[in-house]
């Protein structure tokens, strides 16, 4: 019978990540009730981004998983980032012509 | 010589390729997630940055109380998922159910208030369709976020409903001793689905709730 | 040395297809063989139910004036016909049939990842169906098989909201589907079997499962959306509400395009697998072949502007759309080189499928080449919405991917069946398709350029001719596409019994019986050797 070692996290690591999303969630609050003009947005994202890198990396193993997981979950991000750039390139330079753009 | 687990599916030739296969699936599944948001994330970004002020304005008509009490409760339910996962590793099928029962009481409270949620925006008028009614300026486009606000948390809604109905199944074979260190696949695969839902609700609250700053 | 003689049985061993019987052992089955031969009927059925609306269609045709129908039934017409072509037929039939009998056998698996998720998947696929087939009966659908917004979403007055819960539901048959592939090529491979010695039918179909998974989810929320619009006036495409159309069509063709390619990767990997054993030779250019096939998956996702040239969208994205979509055409044409080179000082067989692979490489250049002035932007200004374009896909969709799923069929037929279908027939059917084919759509591309316009039912006197020889062509082709069926259903009770390689083929699945037992193989395959060893003293003789 085949038995694979799989990883398992110690509780205090669970915890530790919970408490940082929490701290994250208090920022991201924090942040919005400061006005920074066009980087509020970008400091959204950010923490965003941050809290959700700590779920995908420790609630969700992709720190001891294969490579090919990781792949899978940087490819899926990758294409999401596709979708949206491509689209908004098209919002984004329909006022460059000097015609009118319609929408 | 191969020990033939109960648990181990005729196409499969160990628990290991069994438990690397289901995995790997729901990683998958998980990328088709990602771009079936991804679709209500890219109308979202086109039309905040159409309508800023627009955006900002319904934005501050959506409760920061409710919508923060709902982002801890959601993270807490990953903590405790997380640990319901750990807990099927070591084969402790008492503390997987107890972990998991958690995970859907906070799932389900999430739910309640969501459901509140919603019930304020009904008496409020802010339902689009021919019910909603704004004074103020850029009335249309506040239409349009709470267009995207129902869409994006509805559909959100609707993941954790399933979500919901799935770890009731997963509890009652937890209490049924189905998991052992050899076989706990299928509460990680879970573990998967549920993260990914609390991941959706990590963009949605900033990108939804933080739009306009309040004082 | 001839390997195609038939050998006689003593008694019928034990296969996939005399294991059980009843009806309750096809529906409950969690065998990808007898899942395969459920979807071949039912995506049969639906090809013929898009025939028949493509015959209306042509019947309208053959007078200028719009005599037949109302203009709005010829609208439901086209729409029908797209609608279960693309969504029904194209999107699954050489995945769905070949690539879930083929996918197992060909890693040497005993089964798929998940038989259960791929049983469902047939489900789903059913139950989608029969929701556009309400909508069907209720009275159709008007829109086009691209559903653009805001007819969609608010003017048309037809059964939009089932044919796009048809659809949507379909999606996820799709996505199961490539789900399904993909798991099982990376993690049910057999021993010694590394992915540089994967048949080229499994790389196209893994480069396919890309697609399912990663396009076909954007479709579906922005179905949804269409739907929310309709039903609740959710109006994320709204111009009251300062929503924009052509978001939606951004969304729906960031699938739609690549959907093509889903529509035609699997059918290339069949001629691969054609090309190869009926010339006796080693495919020239293996690495090339596999390499373009993940290429077109990933560059066909950034080429959906293409479409939406005239639609408002900004000229500098167009541009940028434009470049790429030219682009995306090189994998294609390394892919026809290599094949081309596979058959220069081959020992080249006329079989049936040799005769549909010859096919598709011809449509499949013509449709592939016509593509690039509708990528050019300043010619799809002028050809945009004409027949140029129905006629380019066409040739592709037609000429490529149903003479390749065609050509497959006839090649694995004996695997799948136990049975050698007619050759004699066969091969006549393939010219007659050709023909037929022919016949139906070049003269499309010169109603394109003398400016036709598509999905409209009359159209000016000076057309009627081309418009004629069109019409004929189409009663040819489906007297082509009938006579296979027959000879097919024939062959199955009353085909010559086919022994485990009638074409002395390479590849794990000729290494099993013909039909194979259950669970694959006796036992687990080991691979030593490269694929597509063909020696030419292996010569093939065809009865």
């Amino acid at each position: 019978m085949t038995h694979t070692t799989h990883h398992i996290e110690p509780q205090k690591i669970y915890f530790g990540v919970f408490g940082a999303l929490m701290v994250f969630t208090a920022v991201t609050v924090w942040a919005s009730m400061v006005d920074l003009g066009p980087l509020s947005i970008v400091v959204a994202l950010v923490i965003a981004v941050c809290k959700a890198l700590l779920v995908v990396l420790f609630f969700m193993h992709v720190r001891y998983s294969r490579p090919l997981t990781q792949i899978v979950v940087a490819g899926g991000v990758l294409w999401l980032i596709i979708l949206l750039v491509l689209t908004l390139s098209d919002y984004f330079s329909r006022g460059w012509l000097p015609a009118p753009a319609g929408w | 010589m191969a020990e033939h687990h109960s648990a181990l599916a005729h196409q499969f030739d160990d628990l290991t390729q069994q438990w690397d296969a289901s995995t790997f699936g729901m990683w998958v599944f998980l990328v088709t997630e990602i771009m079936f948001f991804g679709g209500l994330f890219a109308g979202y970004a086109v039309y905040r940055s159409a309508y800023p002020d627009a955006f900002a304005e319904g934005s501050l008509h959506l409760s920061l109380a409710l919508g923060g009490t709902n982002t801890v409760i959601l993270i807490a339910s990953s903590l405790t998922m997380a640990l319901g996962v750990r807990a099927a590793q070591l084969g402790d099928n008492r503390a997987t159910a107890w972990w998991l029962i958690a995970t859907l009481g906070l799932g389900s409270a999430f739910l309640v208030i969501k459901v509140f949620e919603y019930h304020h925006k009904y008496v409020e008028h802010l339902i689009p369709g021919p019910g909603f009614l704004f004074e103020g300026p850029h009335a249309r486009q506040v239409e349009m976020m709470f267009c995207f606000y129902f869409a994006m948390t509805g559909m959100h809604a609707l993941h954790m409903v399933v979500g919901a109905g799935l770890l009731i199944y997963f509890i009652l074979q937890a209490r049924a001793n189905r998991y052992s260190p050899d076989y706990f696949g299928p509460v990680e695969v879970m573990g998967l689905y549920w993260h990914f839902v609390d991941i959706v609700w990590i963009f949605l609250f900033p990108l939804l709730y933080l739009i306009g700053h309040r004082r | 040395m001839s390997t195609a003689r038939a050998e006689p049985r003593a008694e019928a061993p034990a296969d996939y297809l005399n294991v059980d019987y009843g009806i309750r052992s096809w529906l409950l089955t969690k065998d990808h063989k007898r899942i395969a031969l459920l979807y071949l009927a039912s995506i049969t059925f639906f090809f013929a139910l898009g025939g028949a609306f493509a015959v209306a269609l042509r019947l309208e045709l053959i007078t200028p004036a719009g005599d037949l129908m109302q203009p709005e039934t010829y609208n439901k017409m086209f729409t029908m016909h797209g609608v279960m072509m693309i969504f029904f037929f194209l999107i699954p039939a050489v995945p769905a049939v070949l690539g879930n009998f083929l996918v197992p056998l060909m890693v040497g698996a005993r089964d798929l990842a998940f038989p259960r998720i791929n049983l469902l998947s047939w489900y789903i696929y059913v139950i989608g169906g029969l929701f556009t087939l309400y909508a069907v009966v209720a009275g159709g659908v008007d829109t086009g098989w691209t559903f653009y917004t805001p007819y969609s979403s608010t003017y048309s007055n037809t059964h939009v909201i089932a044919t796009a819960v048809g659809v949507f539901i379909l999606g996820f048959s799709s996505i199961l589907t490539g789900l399904n592939f993909i798991v099982t090529i990376h993690k049910m491979r057999a021993p010694g079997l590394t992915w540089f010695r994967l048949p080229l039918f499994i790389w196209a179909h893994y480069a396919t499962s890309l697609i399912q998974i990663l396009g076909t989810p954007v479709v579906a929320i922005a179905i949804v959306l269409v739907g929310l619009e309709r039903l609740f006036r959710i109006g994320i495409f709204d111009p009251a509400l300062g929503g924009d159309p052509v978001l939606f069509q951004h969304l729906f063709w960031f699938y739609s395009h690549p959907a093509v390619y889903i529509m035609i990767l699997p059918s290339m990997g069949v001629i691969s697998e054609l090309v190869t054993c009926f010339a006796r030779k080693k495919i020239f250019g293996y690495g090339f072949i596999a390499g373009s096939s993940v290429a077109i998956a990933v560059l066909g996702f950034l080429v959906w502007g293409h479409h939406m040239f005239v639609s408002g969208q900004s000229i500098y994205a167009g541009m940028v759309f434009s470049v790429l979509s030219f682009l995306v055409a090189i994998p294609s044409a390394i892919k026809v080189f290599n094949w081309t080179a596979t058959l220069y000082r081959g020992s080249i067989v006329y079989t049936t499928p040799m005769l549909y692979a010859f096919g598709f490489i011809g449509l499949f250049t013509i449709g592939g080449l016509t593509g690039l002035f509708l990528a050019t932007l300043a010619t799809d200004v002028h050809l945009h919405d004409t027949y140029f374009v129905v006629a380019h896909f066409h040739y592709i969709m037609v000429g490529g991917a149903i003479m390749g799923y065609l050509g497959g069929i006839h090649f694995w037929w004996p695997k799948i069946s136990g049975r050698l279908y007619p050759e004699g027939w066969g091969r006549f059917s393939a010219l007659v398709l050709f023909v037929g084919f022919n016949l139906t759509f070049f003269p499309q591309f010169i109603l394109g350029y003398l400016g036709m316009p598509r999905r409209y039912h009359v159209y000016p006197e000076e057309f009627q001719v081309l418009n004629v020889m069109s019409s004929a062509g189409a009663s040819i082709l489906g007297i082509g596409y009938l006579i296979p069926m027959v000879y097919l259903i024939w062959s199955m009770r009353y085909g010559k019994r086919a022994p485990a390689n009638p074409w002395g083929a390479k590849g794990l699945e000729w290494e099993t019986t013909s039909p194979p037992p259950t669970t694959n193989f006796e036992k687990t395959p080991v691979v030593t050797e490269e694929p597509y060893i063909y020696s030419h003293e292996e010569e093939l003789e065809v009865g």
